[in-house]
């Protein structure tokens, strides 16, 4: 019996020290992610918006990125306006791992196309920050984050796809999907007279239930890394 | 003909009521270019009030010229008819109550001719009162609040719709709908005219003319289905917005913006030519009951 006891708490130990591992782990490769991340002070980027929201109907947009330490991101479009995603300060990555404030959890591995990723759930230690779960997708071989889901208390959800190119050194992403969560916008009544024309929305309910999603891409063209931006621009 | 039309140009343009048209405009576009001036991002928040949490955009750059003129023919060309009106249908019934329609067709002309000149004069009005329009409400605008990508809010069925048409698609939309609108303010015109034979004086058609106006365009507003099908296409005032269908933008699948493109040229030209064929008709009845009437005045 003795010696049950004693295996069954050997048992325990391993698992435990296992798992300690793994966090480490885990951890480790969330430090080399930021790594690369935190090589990147301030940048200045040239990219191609392409919203797609049920009810706005828009041409793509030429806008210009900024992003400046620790946290500040402004999508410009210089010739024109464009509807920006609230959530879309989060395709500033520093935004999902800065300060360390969280439990990271692994989560086991994944696919993402024919890369091998490494989920990992990250748990804000504080009670009351906005973000309640991030999970990010990890290539442990690039050391960059493929995929990142995010749910917030007041803002939904949302998701970033990213694709890499020649500025992976630095985690910025050449190609960016954003899918966040949208109401359905109505106008105040009766300040319109619309014309109408005969046409109608025949809009499944699918359809209906897909617009509750809105989707931005955004394609990096080029990126001017730590070479200043100016406040001003955040403003 | 042409020595005829000029002589009711001037006739028209030595009425003071002439003028009132003008100044109203004015005044109207004025109030609102001010009270958007000094505080047009209430008005934005207001419309966007159900996406504010978002997204953001800059509300500064969306309250430009192009925005103002569109939100300012949005409330004007449902009340322009009136002023239009006031000229149109003191054609007939003000030469009565002066007592000169009895010695102006004594004059070597036909009714017919007369008819038409006094048509053709009031869409001469009807033209300037428009250019009016566009110098106060567009290109005053444009020097005011500048240029930029023009936003258009729009009910569509039970839907909402946000569309965006870029600073480099929109001048020849307003050309068009202008374009359009001077044919959908010439059947105003026509009406009056043809009230205006009926009367001896020219409050009485004035009024019959804005009555008219304002009961159909209640009408074409009710969302109701059995009106919808069975009284709207019947109503000509279901047809002066047709104006807006060139800010309606053509979209692709994916719902992003085709530059050029109109969402439903089709609609636009049938009730272009349904405006078209209701001036014909009051201008051809306005011509049979003038020929028959009995000139006492």
């Amino acid at each position: 019996m003795i010696r049950l006891k004693k295996i069954a708490t050997l048992v325990v130990l391993i698992l435990i020290s296992f798992a300690c591992v793994q966090a480490q782990d885990v951890n480790a490769l969330i430090a080399k992610v930021k790594f690369n991340i935190d090589k990147v002070n301030d940048y200045e980027a040239t990219a191609r918006m392409i919203t797609n929201v049920s009810f706005l109907k828009v041409p793509d947009a030429d806008v210009k990125v900024y992003f400046k330490k620790p946290n500040q991101l402004k999508i410009k479009n210089e010739k024109g306006i464009s509807f920006v995603p609230k959530g879309a300060v989060s395709i500033n990555l520093n935004n999902i791992l800065s300060g360390g404030k969280y439990t990271a959890i692994d989560a086991g591995t994944d696919k993402i196309g024919n890369t091998t990723v490494r989920i990992v759930k990250l748990l804000p230690e504080d009670d009351n920050a906005d973000v309640v779960l991030s999970t990010v997708y990890i290539d442990e071989a690039a050391l960059v984050i493929r995929r990142a889901k995010t749910t917030t208390r007041t803002n939904g959800s949302y998701q970033l796809e990213m694709n890499y190119g020649k500025y992976s050194a630095f985690g910025l992403p050449d190609k960016i999907v954003f899918t966040f969560d949208t109401k359905d916008y109505k106008l105040p009544k009766g300040v319109t007279f619309d014309f109408d024309d005969g046409t109608q929305n025949n809009r499944s309910a699918a359809d209906k239930a897909k617009s509750k999603n809105g989707k931005a891409e955004i394609t990096f063209s080029s990126y001017v890394v730590n070479k200043g931006v100016a406040e001003d621009v955040f403003k | 003909m042409w020595t005829l039309l000029q002589i009711e140009l001037f006739k028209i343009s030595k009425r003071p009521r002439t003028y009132i048209a003008f100044a109203a405009v004015a005044a109207i576009v004025f109030i609102f270019q001010f009270a958007f001036k000094a505080d047009g991002q209430s008005y934005m928040d207001l419309m966007l009030q159900s996406v504010k949490d978002t997204f953001t955009f800059d509300r500064v750059q969306a309250i430009n010229g192009y925005f103002m003129c569109y939100i300012i023919l949005n409330t004007l060309l449902i009340q322009v008819p009136i002023l239009i009106a006031l000229i149109a249908a003191d054609s007939i019934s003000g030469e009565a109550n002066m007592g000169t329609l009895r010695l102006l067709i004594s004059k070597p002309i036909s009714r017919t001719q007369l008819i038409l000149v006094k048509f053709a004069a009031a869409t001469i009005f009807t033209i300037f009162l428009l250019l009016w329009m566009a110098i106060t409400a567009l290109f005053m605008s444009l020097l005011i609040f500048g240029t930029g990508d023009m936003l258009v809010f729009r009910s569509k069925g039970d839907e909402s719709q946000i569309l965006l048409i870029t600073k480099d698609d929109i001048m020849w939309r307003y050309l068009a709908a202008f374009a359009y609108a001077t044919v959908a303010l010439t059947v105003i015109a026509a009406l009056s005219l043809l009230l205006s034979i009926f009367a001896e004086n020219s409050i009485g058609p004035i009024i019959a003319t804005v009555c008219i106006v304002i009961v159909c365009t209640i009408i074409s507003n009710i969302n109701v289905p059995i009106i919808d099908k069975n009284v709207k296409p019947f109503l000509f005032t279901s047809y002066l917005v047709g104006w807006k269908g060139f800010f309606y933008i053509g979209t692709d699948a994916d719902g992003k913006t085709i530059r050029g493109s109109l969402e439903n040229w089709p609609a636009i030209r049938k009730s272009l030519l349904i405006l078209i064929a209701h001036i014909f008709i009051l201008v051809m009845a306005a011509v049979v009951v003038f020929k028959k009437k009995d000139i006492l005045s």
